[in-house]
């Protein structure tokens, strides 16, 4: 997410918005905004209802065995087509800015 | 006569100085983890891991092989095994927990329609997709970012 806010210029460039979503209250999101300087928006999905519909749920891997989003990264596109998926099979290892900003331009050139 | 031997071996630094490497093999984590290039594959600490280990079996080499001159064949033992626990503890973690993802098999993929959805923002706000998709500046397309939280 970090290196997503450190290359927001790129994705503005290109008319890319980007969006974080996983089960925090709006209050923790808030603050980690204002901590990391983030300038997307984090939206909450406590109940992991948005999260299910997505198939992303990690079950019990939250604190106290709670239900938490497992990373996965979607680019979307005003036609609400998903237009690249990147789904870990390692929670270390997410997607950088660099493979979405290279797919969306490979995406471009073949005119899709 | 034995305490006179004792009083000119040498300190055997390489178990110390191992041991306080390997501790920070596993204590650098949190560090290194912030940087996808030492998080995508944790070289950085399995480096720390591999010059702890070695010093490690330096200063036992030292101890066993040479005792009249070298201390520690005792206590370099026990933070050698330590230091093998926390190595073991470390992979366990990175080589198997890491990868206990869902499969996610149910997910959207390429050229399915993104399920809609509207969530509370940061401030509050209600947000959906179409929000997103759509606004002054025209966006072409929306990068979704799931990911597991700060709680």
């Amino acid at each position: 997410m970090r290196s997503f806010q450190e290359r927001l210029s790129d994705f503005d460039a290109r008319g890319i918005r980007v969006v974080g979503i996983s089960v925090d209250p709006p209050d923790i999101n808030r603050r980690q905004s204002q901590k990391l300087g983030y300038t997307f928006p984090l939206l909450s999905d406590p109940q992991a209802k948005i999260i299910r519909r997505y198939d992303v749920l990690h079950p019990g891997a939250g604190p106290k065995g709670g239900d938490i989003a497992r990373p996965a990264e979607f680019l979307i596109y005003s036609s609400r087509l998903v237009r690249w998926v990147n789904l870990t099979s390692n929670i270390a290892v997410r997607a950088r800015p660099e493979q979405v900003l290279s797919a969306f331009d490979e995406l471009q050139r073949t005119g899709q | 006569m034995a305490d006179k031997i004792d009083m000119t071996r040498k300190w055997n630094w390489p178990i110390w100085a191992g041991f306080l490497v390997a501790v920070g093999g596993l204590v650098s984590y949190e560090f290194f983890a912030q940087f996808p290039i030492t998080r995508d594959f944790p070289w950085a600490n399995l480096l720390l891991f591999g010059i702890g280990i070695a010093l490690l079996l330096l200063g036992l080499f030292r101890a066993f092989g040479r005792p009249q001159l070298y201390r520690g064949k005792i206590f370099g033992s026990i933070l050698a095994a330590i230091a093998l626990f926390l190595f073991s503890f470390f992979s366990y973690e990175i080589f198997y927990v890491l990868r206990q993802v869902p499969a996610s098999t149910g997910a959207p993929r390429v050229g399915q329609l993104a399920p809609d959805f509207f969530l509370l923002d940061q401030n509050g706000k209600p947000v959906g997709l179409g929000d997103l998709l759509s606004g002054p500046s025209g966006p072409k397309a929306l990068v979704v970012i799931f990911y597991r939280g700060f709680w």
